[in-house]
């Protein structure tokens, strides 16, 4: 029998056999950041922080992807790290399989759509935040009955879901049907200043000032502020996700994880915090959701296919899931190994077979594996040394 | 990882270094493309923006072929200076289209671009191009709402659904003489804004409609209505792979009324999928001249360079790349001066002569009907 | 409403024709789940490969219609054959690739279904590339009539034309609604006597039981495993080719939906349950049918997906209740 509880366990004991090589190897790099002084790793932290906003008007060379617009590029990454932030609470931390997500990115994307342009005129700001609000009540709406039903079947269910959120848009009028929804509203610009860019001639960097973007225009041509946007949302939505993991529900969400029966047991409401994961996954959703469709500023139902929902799973589940950094790396990999080998396009899908296969395969946990919280680590020793103890009595 | 690292500190410490003179060399890249038309410039590109890859990769590769066909042609009469075409591969996907609009845009060697192919992308991509003053000529998006926008860069050389739908329904009702018709349609932005043209112009003969989905393969439901309303005629708004099913299962059921469609079925999927004897009889409106009617050598050059006949689209294709190529041999190869020059052509092309409103529609559109006959798409008259 | 009631039998005949193709399909997913509590993600494309060998290797005889009862009738068998071993082949290969590994691991059932995920991409894209891997071998204008568009709708050259048998009020029953039907049905219960009754299906019930009660008891659990995967494949592959008979045409990516369709039909009926399998799968077909004529043909799939979430909320055991292990009656 197969309890949702069950599923991603990162401490799974069979499947998951950690990889002892790899995690000394993270666990060195770790180390040794953690000896530095605080205020130094503060300053690295910040100075990483500002490359990663810099980086599309560093362009710099191999990474920068040939066939598309790094800008348009790096949006879409950063959303995809959104999206996986928002599916490893509800896979990572809960053990939830949902295979609909991709329903939740569409209510955020059409709550904009049609609230900014179709039947309203709401401005973004007000927009941004009803779309999460409204795919957390979708979350709430969908998880409750639902949550209560066997893991696999959950999976069925959510993809259901999905499905039926894609084939309403299609059919109903009201919603602007398959021919989608123009001018979704942007967010409001205050133009400060104009940046360079600099391009390179092999291991030789210009700054191109003919190639500007101007600080905080959302405008049509410029993708930058939008991956701005969307990275500092990223920021905060990982500030939030470590604070709430280090939190009671956290701690919760580890037991029913760990044990469901047992943390039942103990008093720890497992369905409530279960479908609090759902809503909050929802909500994370939601939130990508409405940015895609600003940045996109034209939607329809054919951007929110199944197809997506795997993508968005399988970014969580490369990179590890469970792993906030972890997921983080699988959202980069699945979303912009893609773009970097556009000639090879053709092949993509294939190829992400094959990778799933061998990844499931041999390293089921994902490529950067959870490590067991320190709690769990604790608990072993004790019970280690108690048995150790035990026997030599 | 650590090399690139190591390698990529002296690499950002040049780039600073260089910043005084990479100021001019920007000034330098921008001063080109905006010199105008009096000095010669060549290695110009002309970008080709649809579905190379993946499901709708047929479509766009057709259309390729006939920009390539295009552009080959002028290189072999300006061999000093030639021109490249630059594909985009969108694969007829909006949610990458505006990423690799902004990368066209950014390439200052691309002066005009032939798409967007589908009208979803067109949506997504065409603001930008709008935006950034960069000539588009699509060959195949017909959705009428697309020259609704005011963007200043849309033009197209086909007829949009608007006049496709009256000469479908015009068929129906003058050749077919049909007083009872069913109208399906696939719910797609395409095929229902086609059917829904169809049902106003045809008004109360219209007795029955329905939709469907793309990607269905039992129509059941649909072929049961059709079947129950003892209709005539039948116009299914939608794409060949559907139409040609729900062909095949009208016929296993028995109905004998006439199938019309519009043109993007209009390919020998449609056969493939109905087989041969089911798909017998069906009336095909296209917005496209008959090939072998297209103008010039065309049908042959194209017979001679890919071993095949002009497939859908490729004729049209081939036009819009021509009126910027034509543009191009004027002196006209900044951005401004290409888009001044197609608001203003007017020559005939291989499918019609071409001349754009102020919305960017062709003024001159010509509906042809096809018939299935013996298996093959065979023109069958113009709709006058 | 009127409408429903004035072509009852149309549509409740269509239905229970593209049900009995669900209830096939089902039986896989049925089947796979009632021993291994896994949910065969690939099994939608075990019958797409069942669906092109049956088109294949129609192409390869040339294969027409109209040629007489006996050369019919040979041909259909050799399509049948041909789809059943392929089916059956892939299934064995899905097993050994996406699952052995990790059941040896006894890995979580989420990592069983991300690896089946991945199987049914490759299996897809191999069939929706077979021109460019053709290419690599510089085989695609020798084998051009196989590979030949590749992403596009592939026709089966049926060699079995459609025909009126009767007619019941404005409905044609065709030779091929009865085919379909009556071979539906005949493999169901075949399967069901097989599983009852012979040394092997004992051998599936006990570890569809207690895998490891049984694997004591001298059950080769791998032999069972592979046994079942292989009966799903070929009633997938027997499945393929009614649909091929009844649609006529097939394409790389035509499993997912009816994929989904046929687990719904599987969870319907109870999922483990080989009876209920079919019952699900006629249950499927007329709901579509009936919800199509009352609400729009729009929302045919709708209606599908919705009648499963309805039935797992409301009745997580299906019409017949689950457990392949207690079919014994």
């Amino acid at each position: 029998m197969s309890t949702p509880a069950e599923a991603p366990s990162p401490s799974a004991p069979v499947g998951g056999r950690t990889q002892p090589a790899r995690t000394s190897r993270f666990g060195g790099l770790g180390a040794r950041t953690a000896a530095l002084p605080r205020p130094v790793k503060i300053v690295l932290m910040l100075l990483f922080g500002l490359f990663l906003y810099l980086l599309p008007l560093l362009n710099p060379p191999y990474i920068t992807p040939s066939g598309s617009d790094f800008g348009a590029v790096l949006f879409t990454v950063a959303t995809y790290v959104l999206v996986a932030l928002g599916l490893n609470v509800v896979l990572g931390y809960a053990g939830l399989l949902d295979l609909g997500y991709v329903g939740f990115y569409a209510v955020g994307a059409y709550t904009v759509a049609v609230g900014g342009s179709l039947h309203g005129k709401l401005p973004f700001l007000l927009l941004l935040p009803l779309a999460a609000l409204i795919a957390m009540f979708s979350g709430l709406l969908l998880g409750a009955p639902t949550l209560r039903v066997r893991g696999d079947y959950l999976a069925i269910v959510t993809l259901g879901f999905g499905e039926i959120i894609r084939l309403t848009a299609i059919n109903l009028k009201w919603l602007g049907a398959n021919a989608g929804i123009s001018n979704v509203p942007r967010p409001p610009s205050v133009e400060l200043f104009n940046l360079p860019h600099l391009t390179w001639n092999g291991a030789v960097a210009t700054v191109d000032l003919g190639d500007t973007t101007t600080f905080l225009k959302f405008g049509v041509l410029d993708q930058i502020p939008y991956y701005w946007l969307a990275l500092t949302l990223v920021f905060i939505i990982i500030a939030a996700d470590k604070a709430l993991q280090n939190s009671r529900v956290g701690r919760a969400w580890e037991a029913t994880r760990e044990d469901e029966d047992a943390a039942e047991l103990m008093g720890v409401p497992t369905f409530k915090f279960k479908l609090l994961a759902f809503m909050i996954g929802a909500f994370v959703g939601g939130l990508s959701g409405a940015l895609f469709a600003t940045k996109q500023a034209f939607i329809n139902p054919q951007s929110f296919l199944l197809l997506l929902s795997i993508l968005f799973l399988s970014a969580v589940v490369v990179g590890g899931a469970g792993n906030r950094k972890g997921v983080i790396v699988g959202a980069i990999v699945v979303s912009f190994l893609p773009e970097l080998f556009r000639p090879f396009a053709d092949f993509r899908v294939l190829v992400f077979g094959i990778l799933l296969v061998l990844l499931a395969n041999f390293r089921p946990q994902g490529l950067w594996p959870a490590s067991r919280s320190v709690r769990a680590k604790q608990v072993d020793e004790t019970l280690g040394e108690l048995e150790g103890g035990a026997a030599r009595a | 990882m650590r090399p690139i690292i190591k390698l990529g500190v002296p690499l950002v410490a040049a780039a600073l270094a260089l910043t005084a003179c990479g100021g001019t060399s920007g000034g330098t890249a921008a001063a080109g493309s905006t010199s105008g038309g009096s000095s010669k410039t060549c290695d110009l590109k002309i970008g080709f923006f649809g579905a190379l890859t993946g499901d709708a990769a047929n479509l766009g590769q057709n259309i390729q072929n006939g920009v390539k066909l295009a552009v080959d042609q002028y290189n072999a009469k300006n061999a000093d200076c030639k021109v490249a075409v630059q594909p985009y591969d969108s694969q007829g996907d909006p949610a990458v289209a505006p990423g690799l609009a902004k990368s066209a845009i950014d390439n200052k060697s691309v002066v005009g671009i032939v798409g967007p192919a589908f009208s979803g992308e067109s949506k997504a991509a065409d603001p930008l191009f709008n935006e950034a003053g960069l000539v588009t000529i699509t060959p195949s998006a017909t959705n009428p709402a697309l020259s609704t926008n005011g963007w200043k860069t849309f033009f197209r050389v086909l007829g949009n659904d608007a006049s496709q739908g009256p000469a479908a329904a015009k068929y129906i009702s003058d050749t077919l003489k049909a007083s009872k018709v069913a109208v399906v349609d696939d719910a797609s932005e395409y095929g229902k804004g086609l059917a829904d043209i169809v049902k106003s112009s045809l008004g109360a003969k219209v007795t029955t409609t329905d939709t469907v989905q793309t990607g269905q393969t039992d129509f059941s439901p649909t072929v049961t209505k059709i079947k129950s309303s003892g209709v005539t005629a039948v116009f299914y708004g939608g794409y060949y792979a559907e139409a040609g099913l729900l062909k095949k299962q009208m016929t296993d059921a028995g109905v004998t009324a006439t199938l019309v469609v519009g043109d993007g079925v209009k390919d020998d999927g449609f056969i493939k999928a109905a087989g041969d004897k089911a798909a017998e009889g069906t009336i095909m409106t296209c917005p496209c001249l008959p090939a072998d009617k297209a103008g010039g050598t065309f049908f042959a050059d194209y017979k001679a360079a890919y071993n095949a006949e002009p497939a859908t689209y490729s004729a049209e294709g081939f036009d819009a790349a021509k009126v910027m190529l034509d543009g191009i041999s004027e002196g006209k190869t900044s951005r401004a001066d290409l888009l001044a020059y197609v608001a203003s052509y007017d020559k005939p092309g291989v499918t019609k002569t071409l001349k754009f409103d102020a919305k960017g529609e062709p003024s001159q559109v010509t509906i042809w009907a096809y018939k299935v006959t013996g298996a093959k798409i065979v023109p069958d008259q113009e709709i006058k | 409403m009127s409408f429903l009631i004035n072509n009852f039998f149309a549509l409740t005949a269509s239905g229970l024709v593209l049900g009995a193709v669900y209830g096939l399909i089902a039986l896989g997913y049925t089947l796979v789940y009632g021993v291994l509590r896994l949910i065969n993600f690939a099994h939608s494309e075990v019958w797409m490969w069942g669906s092109f060998a049956a088109v294949w290797s129609m192409t390869a005889v040339g294969a027409t219609s109209g040629r007489g009862i006996g050369a019919t009738a040979a041909f259909l068998l050799l399509a049948l054959v041909a789809a059943m071993l392929v089916s059956g082949g892939i299934a064995l290969t899905v097993e050994r690739v996406a699952y052995r590994r990790l059941r040896r691991l006894n890995a979580p059932p989420l990592i069983a279904l991300i690896s089946a995920i991945g199987a049914s991409f490759v299996l897809s894209e191999i069939i929706g590339l077979r021109d460019r891997i053709a290419g690599w071998f510089g085989l695609d204008s020798a084998l051009a009539k196989y590979v030949g568009g590749a992403r596009d709708n592939t026709r089966f050259p049926n060699p079995l034309e459609t025909s009126t048998a009767f007619s019941v009020g404005d409905y044609n029953v065709t030779n091929i609604d009865i085919l379909v039907l009556v071979s539906a049905i005949v493999m169901m219960v075949t399967l069901d006597q097989f599983i009852r009754r012979s040394r092997l299906g004992r051998g599936i019930r006990a570890v569809a039981q207690d895998s490891e009660s049984a694997a004591l008891m001298g059950v080769n659990k791998d032999r069972v495993v592979q046994i079942t995967f292989f009966l799903g494949g070929i009633m997938a592959g027997a499945a393929s080719l009614l649909y091929l008979m009844r649609i006529g045409v097939t394409k790389y990516n035509a499993g997912f939906l009816l994929g989904v369709k046929a687990f719904t039909a599987a969870v319907l009926g109870g999922i483990g349950n080989v009876r209920g399998a079919l019952l699900g799968g006629f249950v499927l077909g007329l709901a579509e049918n009936y919800g199509s004529a009352l609400i729009g043909t729009q929302w045919k799939d709708v209606v599908a997906f919705l009648l499963l979430v309805v039935i797992l909320l409301f009745r997580p055991t299906g019409l017949l209740g689950e457990s392949l292990g207690r079919s014994r009656a």
